[in-house]
């Protein structure tokens, strides 16, 4: 592996200022399993790497607050999919994060690191996007707060500055009624990337919102409020009718891991499974509620 | 706290405590099997995909490549040196001999310490739940039946 320095800050504030001494000749690790491979490879400047595993400001667990669920930035993929909270009520994010790597992985990897990482087949991004999270970052100059869909610039970027930490990810809990899934296509299971992944919301209110993952540069959000992807009563051909103006948005890229046209094909088979599980999880929250 | 090149850490293996200088870029991987002589644990693709360096920090099972030592420090490990008592081996070890989960033995210590991690928070695995616990560790030699069986066998051990 490169050589670099280590250090392993006991504050906020700590880790605040050696993140402005050393900018972005630094990286921050958690759990390291993306950043390790990296390192490994040797092809990152970077001369020192910040353990933030003991400041306690940034949390590693998940709370359940008024109106939000706030995943700490230190919590592992394991931990979260197993959470009370998110098991009930965001059952897209518990569906992708059960498929990030391994049971290894998933012990060491954070939700964090899996968004901070800007891969664009990260499998938790697009039900997070779906859910339309939000993500609070902090720096010496204080703390702002970003919609997670306007957070990724492009593959491997995001919109932290080098001096900038991911401090909390913030879920608004479901106003009313709400049904979502989680699909993706991968050439073998396990730990393979994703070659698409979708993640469907379906809102009591009529409004549906998709979020596909790893078809563009970044993922690509699309939103719907016909209704008619929220109602059982409507017809399969209507749905894909719908699924398709939806999917005109994404649009697929070519590369190592399958051709532009294999993803045109395989996202509308995907979108009709999210959307079929989604509304039938709606459909459960109505009768539920009644 | 500065930038060290060098890291002290205190870390407990296998019940043994040990104060040791890392250097900063040593993966928990290359610590172990170079400056602590504990080879149990191997090395096969130094990237996360294939499970051989698997051990337990803290009871949770992590690829040992993808770790750095420095990180460790206050941490209880359990490597498959670890597995024994008295020289004997236990009860999961015996299985995977026993039913043929060996063949070159290049994958057997991950695949172990995969297998005792899922016991340990699964204790009666069904054979799905053995299959995607041990997703991460691959094996090119048994086919994986004979693992299968080992585990789903000492999943039932553990009831008597
Ligand atoms: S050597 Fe660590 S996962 Fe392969
Ligand atoms: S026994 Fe040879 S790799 Fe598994």
């Amino acid at each position: 592996m490169q050589s670099f320095k280590y250090a392993r800050p006991e504050s906020l504030p700590e880790l605040l200022e050696l993140l402005e001494k050393f900018r972005d000749r630094a990286r921050l690790i958690s759990g390291g399993t993306d950043l390790l491979v990296k390192l490994q490879h040797g092809n990152l400047a970077v001369e020192v790497v910040i353990d933030i595993k003991r400041v306690a400001e940034l949390s590693d667990r998940v709370v359940t607050t008024n109106g939000w669920v706030s995943i700490g930035p230190r919590a592992v993929i394991g931990r979260v999919v197993r959470h009370p909270g998110i098991e009930s009520a965001y059952p897209a994010l518990v569906e992708a994060g059960r498929i990030v790597g391994s049971v290894q992985i998933r012990n060491r990897a954070t939700v964090a690191g899996n968004i901070c990482t800007a891969s664009p087949a990260a499998d938790t991004v697009p039900p997070l996007c779906a859910y339309d999270a939000r993500i609070r970052l902090v720096s010496t100059e204080g703390s702002r707060e970003v919609p997670l869909r306007s957070f990724f610039v492009g593959p491997g970027k995001t919109v932290i500055a080098p001096n900038e930490v991911l401090a909390e990810i913030r879920v608004p809990a479901p106003h009313g009624a709400m049904g979502s899934s989680f699909d993706r296509i991968t050439r073998r299971r396990g730990v393979d990337l994703a070659t698409i992944n979708i993640a469907g919301v379906l809102h009591d209110n009529g409004t549906a919102v998709f979020a596909f993952g790893a078809v563009a540069p970044t993922v690509v959000v699309a939103e719907e409020t016909s209704g008619d992807l929220c109602d059982p009563t409507v017809s399969a051909d209507r749905v894909d009718e719908v699924l398709k103006t939806l999917l005109a948005t994404a649009r697929p890229i070519s590369d190592v891991r399958s051709s532009k046209e294999y993803r045109e094909a395989m996202l509308l088979v995907a979108a009709r499974r999210v959307q079929r599980t989604a509304l039938e999880r709606l459909t459960q929250a109505r009768g539920g509620r009644e | 706290m500065n930038e060290m090149t060098t890291v002290p850490i205190a870390v407990t293996i296998n019940q043994t405590r040990y104060d040791v200088e890392v250097k900063a870029h040593h993966t928990l991987l290359e610590v172990l099997r170079e400056q602590l002589h504990l080879t149990g644990t191997k090395r096969s693709c130094g990237e996360g995909e294939c499970g051989a360096c698997t051990v337990l920090v803290n009871g949770e099972a992590v690829n040992s490549c993808l770790v750095l030592a420095a990180e460790m420090d206050g941490a209880e490990i359990l490597t498959i040196e670890g597995l024994e008592r008295n020289g004997e081996l236990s009860p999961l070890q015996q299985a995977f001999l026993d039913r043929g989960a060996v063949q070159c033995g290049f994958c057997t210590p991950g695949m172990v310490m995969a297998a005792e991690y899922l016991l340990r928070t699964t204790p009666h695995p069904t054979e799905a739940e053995i299959r995607e616990g041990l997703s991460g560790n691959l094996c090119r030699c048994t086919g994986y039946e004979g693992i299968v069986e080992a585990v789903k066998h000492a999943g039932r051990e553990t009831d008597s």
